[in-house]
């Protein structure tokens, strides 16, 4: 029929929908920020001095801030989501699980914002009284971000070690394996691409978050010495930045998003690579 | 001597520490909720709801940010909902394998991992600027909807595979075409299960900031039509517990931003829960 035809080229038009947003976003980023990268030079856009007015365009410094806090908010992150998965998985009963796995997703839906608010409000204070400096810091950063990832790999762990067949467990406990040494040597490893999946998510959403890392972090311009220095990301710059910059000011901040876009869509491409091959 | 534990022990410590993990993970959920809560409620009167907002947030109410949440939503939602839903059509119906389907697909992951501030960006330099929408109420809806398909397709997608092959085939056994099947068939028994997805997006779009800020603006203002700037709900709140302006209102806000998410994540559970139910 005429109309079918139509119908499946119509729907087919409007599945393009996604990929040519993701083109639209990539070449208006790029178009934006790229030729800066070039009138700078490599040198001084990868070089630590971020004076964009005055022609200094090095965002070395944000790129070592996202890295630490986004190192930081997997070592809180990747812990604490992969025992949720494992426990709600394995250890927990059917109503416990059907109470739980809802909750944490709702972790998920809390908007960033309000992390960095309960931020400001109790964990800043907190690490100024207890460890000294300001409190804004790569430290509260990390913790912020660590639970902001949490749904992130809890789920997805959580999925993939669902998905192991039950014949394996069924196996392992017929060998006399206890639950714990059936988790660790056996769900694990076959479950793997699955939880690596879930933590290279979890880290794009760590690299990529702005809000939250903004009211928390502290936003100074320089390599921190320790955790507890404030520290600005490549988001923070941009998010900061963004309301009064106009030419190249402007240009470099897209430079900075053209440089986290990349990352961010290598991230991507990796997890659906390694979730993709099963 | 060496100290050994055995296996039953390890099993009993395993479950322990996992056990204190989860715990620790749901207890600071909840301590979170409940401390913007405790502080919040007070705030929450029939006239902080109501009325206009004063001296930037100091007085006054969130009228203005509630009534722009709202549009920038309800116009985000409109945009993405049929684009969302016919792609998933789209992916599960039509596409039989192949490059096109991995093309799709491959799309709609990647959106979904794109960061906000990527969207805001993305936003800025495309609605606001190159198609002169200026910061407006219909550039935030269109950068929120770019950001919200991929949470509707993904959604849509799992829906219209739930709905049992044999259904289709009746369908065609009484002479129906592929796309009548589709409309009559198929789309309104996923219905619950698309309509989750939209309610997703919608939880996506209320609580966002980062894509929002600076594509509709921050203006205080009564909104009078789309190209109007506004100040959604999640920028409000920003603003006011950035700057300092005041800690009551910011509370207020954040009660009420909570509020709505908690009962959009609520009745998005409930649907999907009942959905299931009904195939599986």
């Amino acid at each position: 029929m005429v109309k079918d035809k139509i119908a499946e080229k119509l729907f087919l038009l409007i599945a393009l929908s996604a990929i040519i947003s993701l083109l639209l976003i990539t070449f208006f980023i790029f178009q934006q920020g790229i030729p800066l990268i070039f009138k700078a030079g490599a040198s001084n856009f990868f070089s630590t001095q971020w004076a964009p007015t005055r022609g200094h365009f090095g965002i070395l410094s944000m790129i070592i801030g996202s890295l630490m806090v986004t190192t930081g908010a997997l070592l809180v992150g990747i812990p604490f989501g992969l025992a949720c998965a494992i426990f709600l998985a394995e250890f927990s009963s059917s109503p416990l699980q059907k109470v739980l796995k809802p909750i944490i997703e709702l972790l998920a839906g809390i908007p960033s914002v309000v992390y960095g608010f309960i931020g400001i409000v109790i964990l800043v204070p907190f690490i100024r009284e207890y460890f000294g400096g300001p409190g804004f810091s790569v430290l509260a950063a990390s913790i912020i971000l660590g639970i902001m990832i949490l749904p992130t790999i809890v789920s997805i762990s959580y999925d993939s070690i669902i998905a192991v067949p039950k014949t394996y467990r069924e196996g392992s406990f017929a060998l006399g394996a206890t639950k714990w040494q059936t988790v660790r040597m056996l769900l694990f490893p076959a479950a793997r691409s699955g939880i690596v999946a879930g933590i290279i998510l979890g880290m794009g959403r760590a690299i990529g978050e702005t809000m939250a890392v903004i009211m928390i972090a502290g936003n100074a311009l320089k390599i921190p010495g320790s955790i507890l220095d404030s520290v600005r990301t490549l988001t923070s710059t941009i998010a900061l930045e963004l309301g009064y910059a106009s030419g190249d000011h402007r240009a470099a901040l897209f430079a900075c998003g053209s440089f986290l876009f990349l990352i961010i869509i290598i991230l991507n491409i990796v997890a659906i690579k390694i979730t993709g091959r099963k | 001597m060496v100290w050994r534990i055995g296996p039953k022990t390890n099993q009993k410590i395993a479950f322990g520490v996992l056990l204190l993990m989860t715990v620790i993970t749901v207890i600071v959920l909840f301590f979170i909720i409940i401390y913007v809560f405790k502080n919040g409620f007070g705030q929450l009167t029939w006239e902080f709801l109501t009325s206009k907002t004063h001296d930037m947030g100091k007085e006054g109410g969130i009228f203005p940010s509630i009534l722009g949440t709202f549009l920038v939503t309800i116009l985000a939602i409109i945009i993405a909902t049929p684009l969302g839903v016919g792609s998933a059509v789209y992916l599960v119906e039509y596409a039989r394998g192949g490059l096109l389907r991995r093309i799709v697909s491959f799309g709609a992951d990647c959106l979904a991992g794109v960061p906000s501030i990527i969207f805001g960006l993305f936003g800025f330099i495309f609605f606001v600027i190159q198609l002169n929408l200026g910061w407006s109420i219909l550039s935030g809806g269109l950068t929120l909807a770019v950001m919200i398909i991929p949470t509707i397709i993904r959604t849509t997608e799992e829906a219209i595979k739930a709905v049992p092959h044999v259904h289709r085939e009746i369908s065609y056994s009484l002479g129906g075409g592929k796309f009548d099947t589709i409309t009559r068939v198929v789309l309104p028994s996923s219905l619950p299960g698309i309509l989750t997805g939209v309610i997703l997006g919608v939880g996506r779009a209320v609580g966002e900031t980062a894509a929002v800020i600076f594509t509709a603006g921050s203006s205080l203002g009564i909104p009078t039509t789309v190209f109007s700037s506004t100040r959604t709900l999640a920028v409000h709140f920003y603003i006011l517990a950035r700057e300092g302006i005041s800690m009551p209102k910011a509370y207020g806000t954040a009660t009420v931003l909570i509020i709505i998410i908690l009962a959009i994540n609520f009745i998005a559970y409930r649907l999907m829960h009942r959905f299931m139910k009904r195939y599986y």
